[in-house]
């Protein structure tokens, strides 16, 4: 429906996206263990350690191969063997995911062939597990990062099984975009349960990321998927995509091991998450449980009770492709109007989102649109603060980073009960703004001098 | 490029340095620069460095020219505060791609600058260079000088692309390029004998304002702050101030002296933080005024408001005091506030634990400094576990430190306060320090802790972590072999890891005596240089065992 357009100026300003490198490292966060190395200059490191600090309030694991001046001049082969070598002796890391960055593409490092050589001449790295992945920043988006790197995990972890392997029919791998959170994560996994089924997660930022506090700290990350579990994944009867972004990644996975996947471009609302429990229940065999028969009712009753909020309401939404197909069929579905719709690259997602225009751009483009198409409500991460401020409209916190407020884990939007939890939460943001900022007084309607204007009341 | 190493050694050999003035030669021109370990550094780059000096300045617009990972990852994320305009916080970047990098990115650059001066007209446009342009051989200097041509507006280059150096090297070239550029280029309306230049201060959490009221009051005006809450046109007449203040981090030390040299304009160095610093600085600020002809009054009217001001801090404070009696705290951060906020702590009725903190000489405050840096490194790799066992060996209750080593005090359910940049609270002047204290009781007292340690009902207490490390401190206690493992172990160079046994061997085994003889042997002392006084302890300590 929605015809995607790519703005034309030179400077971006006030960036919705973020870079590749730091996509994939979130990804290698989801591995029991890991260490996600950036091979680039150290700020390359820092900003994403920050970003990811700020975002999730906990210790992140992230290192860099603190490529300097001359040594990205003459090659990074040093650097990333000492690297290597430094992060097995201090942090004993279960695996280490190395990522490129713009300045080492730049110079055309076969990180490929380091990583070969580090392996012959140590023979103490020659068996751990070392999984590059190429993403320059001057390319693509975060989303895209995070994609090719499970991509490579897949490819360079998962187990061709043995031609006469059994499958587990009750064994489901999960292959979820970043835009799902801990916390989706976790409905997802207790959903997939209750219908008898055993999942497992790439990546798996639930167990690592979602804020428990763990017995003992390491260095590395702390829970997550183990790297013989995702060896194993192979077993599963049925891979489940959430995302476009997990398109090759899914496509990987079969082509490796076989096992069939079916892609959820969206998870969030009645008619994707009916979709979605009707395949759980086909695929385990069992009858859709009277707990997902209540929560469904919930969530009707719920979009009943938020449409009188949110049905007209002129929406501005500044996400990564997978979030925005994700959330904007959810509001398209309870009437609201996707006014202005920002992304940061290109997917095949976007041409499906209900609205005529999708702009690869930049937040600026985004609340032009919004202040010039009257928006009234605006959705992005938190780097939309400002925009709303200058908008004067409500403003809902989505997606990453989100930064001035707490529990960026654990929003959850997938399954009967996260639709409804959402619809809540925009709901009631809608109402408090009324009443903080729309209440009719005896002069909201007076005509003022002919000219219509409601003016008067405000200025008195 | 040859002009960028050329201003890079120039800052190495800052003279205003007093850690560069005891380097010998070859060490100078090594740079004051900590090396960076692949796989075991920390920290920002220079351009991090550089955009972290400069953005504070509100009303210019700072485009960074590279790919989106150096601006679209880090923007807006400072706590700096500005009194007015906004434009400092809107992230510009040109977002280079494949194209700009194989044809060469200065027409989109230029373009970029002339967007942004068609759109928001700022009085200034500073364009940061980054690693990737920087490669590909991107000539900022001459884009940014076309466009001053082409536009009449200042349009200032900041060379200071990440891979040159760590943060604080960026900090310095930032000054570099304020000197060549800005500072001088403009006027003041008018000019008064009280007027001072803050360099070295960015105004977080708007801390600057607990200062200004008290300057305001003494009629001293500052002209420029360099850069928190900055104007453009401020810092390019900023060379028409009597004196300046520069804040003790030495992150723009070469400014103060530059503009010492060329203005004649005389600075010291100084500190908001604390009673005794602040009332030092606001005396040290008159008496410079006074030497270059304000009214000598002034001196004694800046006597009378310290007065004041200190009597009233330590009365809001003297209401705490019982309840901090006893009450241990262990100040660790990399930070370099801390230590001077120590004097404060310690009349507050609280004592200091893991620090030797006792005079306040300066240079025992360079020395807390550095034990104080080193020691926030080596808490950000402890397990949780170890954390209770250091806040236990220090029976300390409540730990005040900084950056990543907060998740690791929060989650061994110790209580922790921020005190480094990204803390909300502002701590500056006597203001600040009494809000210091309000907030070391409200964490100290909380009763989260005591709720937050308890073990889940169905666990055994006898096996959570909190006890299995109790069994294992007083098992290591009791056993002489650990205590003396656990006292090798200690940390003494943190750049090159280089625990105290290795050093005690090394001096044993070659009858070493002096710190080069260590660093030879050891590696000790090679990186950042800071822990050569810590290797001069272990010496001292071992007169018998280098003559054996």
């Amino acid at each position: 429906m929605a015809t995607v357009t790519h703005v034309k100026k030179a400077c971006t300003v006030n960036p919705l996206k973020m870079s590749q490198p730091i996509g994939a490292a979130l990804a290698f966060m989801g591995l029991r263990g890991a260490m996600p190395l950036l091979h680039g200059s150290q700020g390359c490191t820092s900003f994403g350690l920050v970003l990811f600090v700020r975002h999730f309030k906990e210790a992140i694991p992230l290192q860099t191969t603190a490529m300097s001046e001359v040594a990205t001049v003459l090659g990074g082969y040093d650097n990333v063997e000492q690297a290597i070598l430094n992060i097995h002796k201090r942090t004993k890391p279960e695996i280490i995911g190395i990522c490129s960055t713009g300045v080492t593409e730049t110079k055309g490092d076969d990180v490929e062939g380091y990583i070969r050589l580090v392996r012959e001449r140590h023979a103490e790295v020659a068996d751990l597990p070392l999984v590059y992945v190429s993403t320059p920043d001057f390319k693509d988006a975060f989303q895209d990062g995070w994609g090719k790197a499970v991509t490579r995990m897949v490819q360079e972890l998962v187990a061709a099984p043995p031609a006469d392997a059994v499958r587990d029919p009750a064994r489901v791998t999960i292959l979820p975009g970043c835009h799902m959170t801990p916390g989706d994560l976790d409905e997802l996994r207790t959903i997939l349960e209750d219908f008898g089924l055993k999942p497992s997660f790439l990546p798996d930022l639930a167990g690592s990321l979602d804020g428990h506090i763990p017995e003992d700290f390491t260095p590395t990350t702390i829970g997550g998927i183990g790297v013989d579990d995702v060896a194993g994944l192979g077993a599963s009867s049925w891979a489940i995509a959430i995302g476009e972004q997990m398109r090759p990644a899914a496509e990987a996975l079969r082509d490796r091991t076989g096992v069939p996947f079916r892609l959820f471009p969206r998870l969030c609302g009645l008619e994707a998450t009916d979709a979605f429990i009707m395949f759980l229940s086909e695929i385990s065999g069992r009858p859709v449980p009277v707990k997902y028969r209540r929560q469904r009712g919930q969530l009707v009753d719920a979009m009943l009770d938020g449409h009188f909020h949110i049905g007209g309401r002129k929406v501005a939404i500044g996400a990564e492709p997978d979030l925005l197909a994700h959330v904007g069929g959810m509001l398209h579905a309870m009437g609201a109007h996707i006014t202005a719709a920002v992304t940061t690259t290109h997917s095949p997602v976007l041409a499906g989102v209900e609205t005529d225009e999708v702009l690869i751009g930049d937040l600026e483009d985004l609340e032009r649109r919004a202040r010039e198409r009257g928006c009234d409500l605006l959705i992005t991460h938190s780097h939309g603060r400002q925009a709303a401020a200058r908008l004067g409209i409500p403003f809902f916190r989505m997606g990453l980073p989100l930064f001035d407020r707490l529990g960026a884990g654990h929003l959850v939007s997938v399954g009967y009960c996260g639709a409804r939890d959402l619809i809540f939460a925009l709901s009631n943001l809608v109402m408090a703004d009324t009443e903080q900022h729309h209440e009719a007084t005896p002069d909201t309607w007076r005509v003022v001098d002919g000219d219509g204007a409601q003016s008067k009341g405000e200025a008195a | 490029m040859s002009s960028l190493s050329a201003t890079i050694q120039d800052v190495f050999n800052e003279p205003g340095c007093a850690k560069n003035a005891t380097k010998s030669a070859a060490d100078r021109k090594k740079g004051c620069t900590k090396q960076l370990q692949p796989g075991g550094a920390a920290g920002g780059c220079a351009f991090d460095g550089a955009k972290i000096a400069l953005q504070p300045l509100t009303d210019v617009a700072h485009l960074v020219h590279g790919p989106i990972a150096c601006e679209g990852n880090s923007w807006d994320n400072r706590g700096a505060k500005s009194s007015g305009p906004t434009l400092w916080r809107t992230g510009f970047t040109t977002d280079i791609n494949e194209t700009d990098i194989v044809f060469g990115g200065e027409k989109r650059l230029f373009k970029a600058i002339r967007e942004i001066i068609e759109k928001y007209d700022p009085p200034a446009v500073f364009v940061y260079q980054t690693c990737i342009p920087a490669m590909t051989g991107d000539d900022i200097n001459a884009v940014c000088k076309a466009a001053r041509e082409k536009f009449g507006k200042p349009v200032i280059p900041v060379n200071s692309p990440g891979f040159v150096g760590p943060k604080n090297l960026g900090n310095k070239l930032a000054g570099e390029a304020l000197l060549d550029h800005v500072i001088g280029t403009e006027e003041p309306d008018e000019t008064t004998p009280y007027d001072i230049n803050i360099i070295g201060e960015y105004n977080l959490s708007g801390e600057l304002w607990q200062v200004k009221p008290l300057l305001d009051e003494l009629g001293i005006r500052i002209l420029s702050c360099i850069s928190g809450d900055g104007r453009y046109r401020e810092v390019a007449y900023s060379h028409r101030a009597r004196a300046a203040m520069m804040v003790c981090s030495k992150a723009m030390i070469n400014v103060a002296r530059k503009m010492e040299e060329r203005y004649g304009i005389p600075f010291f160095e100084g500190s908001f933080y604390g009673i005794g610093d602040t009332s030092d600085s606001l005396r040290q600020i008159a008496r410079l005024l006074v030497d270059r002809g304000a009214p000598s009054d002034l001196l004694d009217r800046t006597e009378a408001l310290i007065a004041r001001e200190e009597a009233r801090a330590w009365a809001a404070i003297a209401p705490l005091k019982p309840r901090f009696a006893g009450k241990k705290v262990l100040l660790i951060t990399g930070g370099v506030k801390s230590w001077s906020v120590v004097a404060a702590l310690q009349e507050a009725g609280l004592e200091l634990v893991g620090t030797s903190v006792k005079k306040s000489t300066k240079e025992d405050k360079e020395r807390i400094k550095e034990l104080l840096g080193q020691d926030a490194h080596m808490i950000e790799d402890m397990t949780p576990r170890e954390m209770y066992r250091l806040l236990k060996d220090a029976k300390a209750d409540i730990m005040l430190s900084g950056g990543r080593s907060q998740f690791v005090a929060l989650k061994a359910a110790m209580p922790w306060l921020d005190i480094n940049q990204e803390r909300h609270h502002a701590y500056m002047g006597y203001v600040g320090m009494v809000t210091l204290m309000e907030q070391i009781a409200r964490t100290l007292f909380n009763p989260v802790w005591e709720q937050v340690r308890r073990p889940a009902p169905w666990d055994d207490p006898a096996n959570t972590w909190q006890a299995r490390a109790d069994a294992q401190l007083a098992a290591e206690a009791a056993d002489p072999e650990k205590v003396e493992q656990a006292r090798r172990a200690g940390a003494i160079c943190t750049c090159k890891g280089v625990d105290l046994g290795t050093i005690e061997d090394a001096v044993r085994a070659h009858g070493l005596t002096s710190l080069d003889d260590v660093r030879r042997h050891t590696a000790a002392g090679t990186g950042c240089g800071a822990c050569a006084s810590r290797v001069e302890d272990v010496l001292a300590a071992l007169p018998a065992l280098a003559a054996e």
